[in-house]
């Protein structure tokens, strides 16, 4: 049982020794302790001793500091500590600016030690609640800002330059949940003027998963430098990724690398959903699966890679699970049928204009539908020789 | 106030129950395992497990969804029994769960199972 500390102060000297003695039984069983003080300066001295006093049981009328001007004194001390007057029998005028400082109770003179018992058990009570409402809201705060720094650290990594050349055209964009997810993705200039793209998505949320995705993005894009082939890229940052890595977060990743000249795409799959090729017609092919692993699941994992030819005209499309995953008010998902469907006999033109349809119709499919995961999309648009 | 998350309106946790054949317990998951749940569905899961146990099957013929945060979850169990030297299978994947499962690899490495008679077989 814990134990609660309540200050009584009194100019009486008698009513230490019948305090101790009637309440005996609450002493004995360990609820409650008693400190005592003869005045408002001595309380405000005690208070100041003791910072585990719970509750002041105080009279009004003292030398020296009486117990309204006390009243005032205590949320200076602590604003958590509650009070309970005791004042003569029918003082109306006194308990009523007594509550008005903040009293939580007040009880009356001659003590009735029922009644006195029954004030402290419910002031206790309410303390208790206090402090677990205190807590929680402090645990949320937290949470908040964990969730902020979450968000912050996703948002920096995410690039908002995209290249454009007479080549190609990227657009990229990514809608965070609420509560926070892990994707992200990238582009960058291989030393063959080749370009390296990658989409991911980390399996977990907070700041352990965000330190995850920094990892995951740095060891990508580190590795990715110097290996030409997309399935020892993969193989290399799996096995980094992997070590120490005790709370089985993993990363789901397509890596691609792209040829500007010459169209080709030779990508490989970390458990990732599969790409999506839109055609001149606006018909679309879903990549077959090539095998893999998300990442940082297992070590000296094998990621056969793929090569295909990106047309004039033709779009590449990268998108996460938040995109065929979305939901609507009848907990149907958006699947990839309708994402396929989008771009039925309305080809995009460019990059942005994939991207982009694509944020558009999922949006009209969940509605209302509150996001429960990030959305992302990166986009490869062809451009035709020119 | 509406649900923070409507993929969970139906309920937040994920039931479990289990069913005990011999020294392998069979344990059903139903509804949706993703990131609101998933830390909960690993306790509930901790807790049913004997110290005795010589296999662990979860039957997913009544999950509809699982998302990887819920994937992380199976990794964690899989890891943990592994090291206990605990056998471990999944079961009764519906299509769509059995689709996340490929996506994701998770095919490659954890033991899948058509049925609970199948898997029951297979760790006994």
């Amino acid at each position: 049982m814990d134990t609660y500390k309540i200050l009584v102060v009194d100019d009486e000297p008698d009513l230490e020794p019948l305090i101790l003695q009637r309440m005996r039984r609450n002493i004995r069983s360990g609820r409650y302790r008693f400190v005592f003080a003869r005045n408002g300066i001595e309380a405000l001295a005690r208070l100041g001793e003791q910072e585990d006093i719970d509750m002041v049981l105080s009279d009004i009328n003292m030398p020296q500091m009486d117990g309204l001007t006390l009243l005032e004194q205590i949320p200076k001390v602590d604003p958590n500590i509650r009070s309970v007057i005791i004042s003569a029998y029918g003082d109306m005028k006194n308990i009523r600016t007594a509550m008005n400082r903040g009293a939580f109770d007040f009880v009356t003179k001659p003590l009735d030690f029922k009644d006195l018992r029954h004030t402290i058990e419910r002031t206790l009570k309410h303390l208790i609640e206090w402090r677990s409402a205190l807590a929680s809201r402090d645990q949320l705060v937290m949470l908040q800002n964990e969730l902020d720094v979450a968000s912050k650290i996703q948002q920096s990594i995410l690039p908002t330059r995209f290249p454009t050349t007479t080549h190609y055209d990227i657009f990229g964009a990514m809608e965070p949940a609420r509560n926070v997810g892990g994707d992200f993705y990238d582009i960058f200039t291989l030393e063959s003027g080749h370009l390296g793209l990658a989409i991911a998505d980390v399996s977990d949320k907070g700041v352990p998963a965000s330190l995850f995705m920094m990892s995951s993005r740095t060891l990508l894009k580190g590795t990715a430098i110097g290996i030409p082939e997309p399935g020892y890229v993969l193989r290399d940052v799996n096995d980094l990724l992997y070590e120490d890595n005790d709370a089985a977060m993993f990363v789901t990743v397509i890596y691609a690398v792209y040829s500007p000249a010459s169209g080709q795409v030779t990508y490989a799959n970390g458990g990732h959903n599969p790409p999506l090729i839109v055609h001149t017609d606006g018909s679309s092919t879903l990549l077959p699966p090539i095998g893999g692993l998300a990442l940082g699941v297992a070590p000296g994992i094998i990621f056969p890679q793929d090569t295909i030819s990106l047309a004039p005209n033709e779009t590449l499309v990268l998108y996460t699970d938040g995109v065929t995953e979305a939901m609507n008010a009848d907990d149907e998902e958006f699947g990839v049928e309708r994402l396929q469907a989008i771009f039925a006999g309305t080809p995009p033109s460019n990059a942005r204009e994939a991207t982009e349809s694509i944020f558009d119709a999922v949006h009209a499919f969940a509605g209302e539908t509150p996001q429960s995961d990030d959305i992302t999309c990166l986009s490869v648009f062809r451009r035709p020789a020119s | 106030m509406p649900s923070y998350d409507a993929r969970n309106r139906k309920g937040r946790t994920v039931a479990i129950s289990t069913e005990r054949h011999g020294s392998v317990l069979a344990i059903k998951a139903e509804g949706r395992i993703d990131g609101s749940n998933a830390a909960d569905f690993l306790k509930s899961v901790e807790g049913v497990i004997d110290q005795n146990d010589t296999g662990v099957i979860l039957d997913f013929s009544d999950l509809n969804y699982i998302s990887s945060a819920g994937l992380r979850i199976i990794l964690l169990i899989a890891k943990d029994l592994r090291q206990r030297s605990v056998m471990f299978a999944v079961c009764s994947l519906s299509s769509s769960v059995a689709e996340i499962f490929m996506i994701s690899g998770f095919d490659q490495i954890i033991d899948l199972h058509a049925d609970s008679a199948a898997a029951i077989a297979a760790l006994q």
